[in-house]
């Protein structure tokens, strides 16, 4: 008991600056909302049940441009399928008996940033502290867009566009001391990064948006790097 | 129109949701094979820089500002400092720059 409490508590610490950091991004999705024609509430509800940044940027102009519901399924499953790799690499980090129900609940909560704290977490992910950064991330994400949508001028763009960069800055966080402790990990960084500069610029590959550039990233890298130093450790990878 | 953002809203949900929890039900059992299992622990260091870099940089209205962020954060992150203080230093630093740009 006790134990799932700290363990929550510690969640919602972690989480906060994801929270802060989804403040600022969905604040400028809520004002982008209802540029198009969304209320408050819908906006509201629309952050709330999607919890994501790139998918629901992408849902706006699928929804201005009056498209079908069938190109917006499409559209969410292309730009989200990135997600599909993180909730592979998470369910390997629960342990094997976790139920069902705490699996359908985590599963609510992978996000970019919520999947990358989850992962530098040490030993194996309790769903308590899953809890806990999807406590303090998700209002930060819902709040942030109803509050844009009610009143959007409140922050001046220079605080919103600093905050913007506290997720990048976790990303940082989270991946120069694995690379300082790990030499493979600092090569598939450098290599990850090296191939997604080129993606993003090349102009056959710009086109793709950023939801599939990350995923094939992630696939030839990730792959690449399963292919040519594979893990020799029989205990699970992250222990 | 309101309506139909309904629906669309609920696609969207149901869509992004799917993909996140098949994979959690499906695989419940630890995977033995070697090759996924060190794809699976190279994932997300691919994933994070991919979508740190070059985004990042265009996040701010300037390139030296979102530099100026990350390599705050980074530099915090090399002498082992925690997620909120590394979140902390980027944005300040974003801030500051922009001021001084």
């Amino acid at each position: 008991m006790r134990r799932g409490g700290l363990l929550f508590l510690r969640g919602v610490r972690d989480g906060l600056p994801i929270g802060a950091g989804y403040f600022a991004v969905s604040f400028a999705f809520g004002i982008q909302a209802v540029a198009i024609g969304l209320t408050a509430l819908q906006t509201f509800a629309l952050s709330g049940s999607n919890l994501t940044s790139a998918g629901q940027f992408a849902g706006l102009g699928v929804i201005k441009a009056g498209g079908t519901l069938a190109a917006m399924a499409l559209t969410q499953l292309v730009i989200n399928l990135r997600y599909c790799l993180m909730s592979c690499a998470i369910s390997q980090k629960l342990a094997p008996g976790v139920p069902f129900w705490h699996r359908w609940l985590i599963a609510f909560g992978v996000t970019d940033e919520i999947f990358g704290v989850s992962l530098a977490a040490k030993g194996r992910l309790r769903p308590a502290y899953s809890y806990g950064l999807i406590a303090a991330a998700w209002p930060g994400w819902a709040g942030g867009s109803l509050l844009g949508a009610i009143a959007g001028d409140v922050l001046p763009p220079s605080v919103t566009q600093a905050l913007a960069m506290a997720l990048f800055a976790m990303f940082v966080a989270i991946v120069i001391p694995a690379a300082k402790a790990d030499r493979r990990v600092l090569l598939v960084s450098l290599a990850a990064a090296v191939l997604s500069a080129a993606l993003a610029f090349a102009p056959w590959t710009a086109a793709l948006g950023e939801g599939m550039r990350v995923v094939i990233v992630t696939l030839l890298v990730a792959g690449a790097a399963a292919w040519l130093c594979p893990l020799k450790e029989k205990g699970a990878p992250r222990d | 129109m309101t309506e139909r953002v309904w629906l669309y809203i609920a696609v969207m949900a149901l869509v992004t949701y799917a993909i996140r929890l098949f994979p959690l039900v499906l695989l419940r059992r630890e995977i033995r094979n070697v090759r996924f299992r060190s794809f699976l622990y190279y994932v997300p260091y691919a994933t994070l820089t991919a979508m740190t870099l070059p985004a990042a940089l265009f996040v701010t209205p300037h390139l030296a500002s979102g530099a100026a962020g990350l390599a705050a954060a980074g530099l915090l992150a090399y002498r082992g400092r925690g997620l909120l203080l590394c979140a902390a230093a980027g944005s300040l630093a974003v801030w500051l720059a922009e001021r001084w740009l």
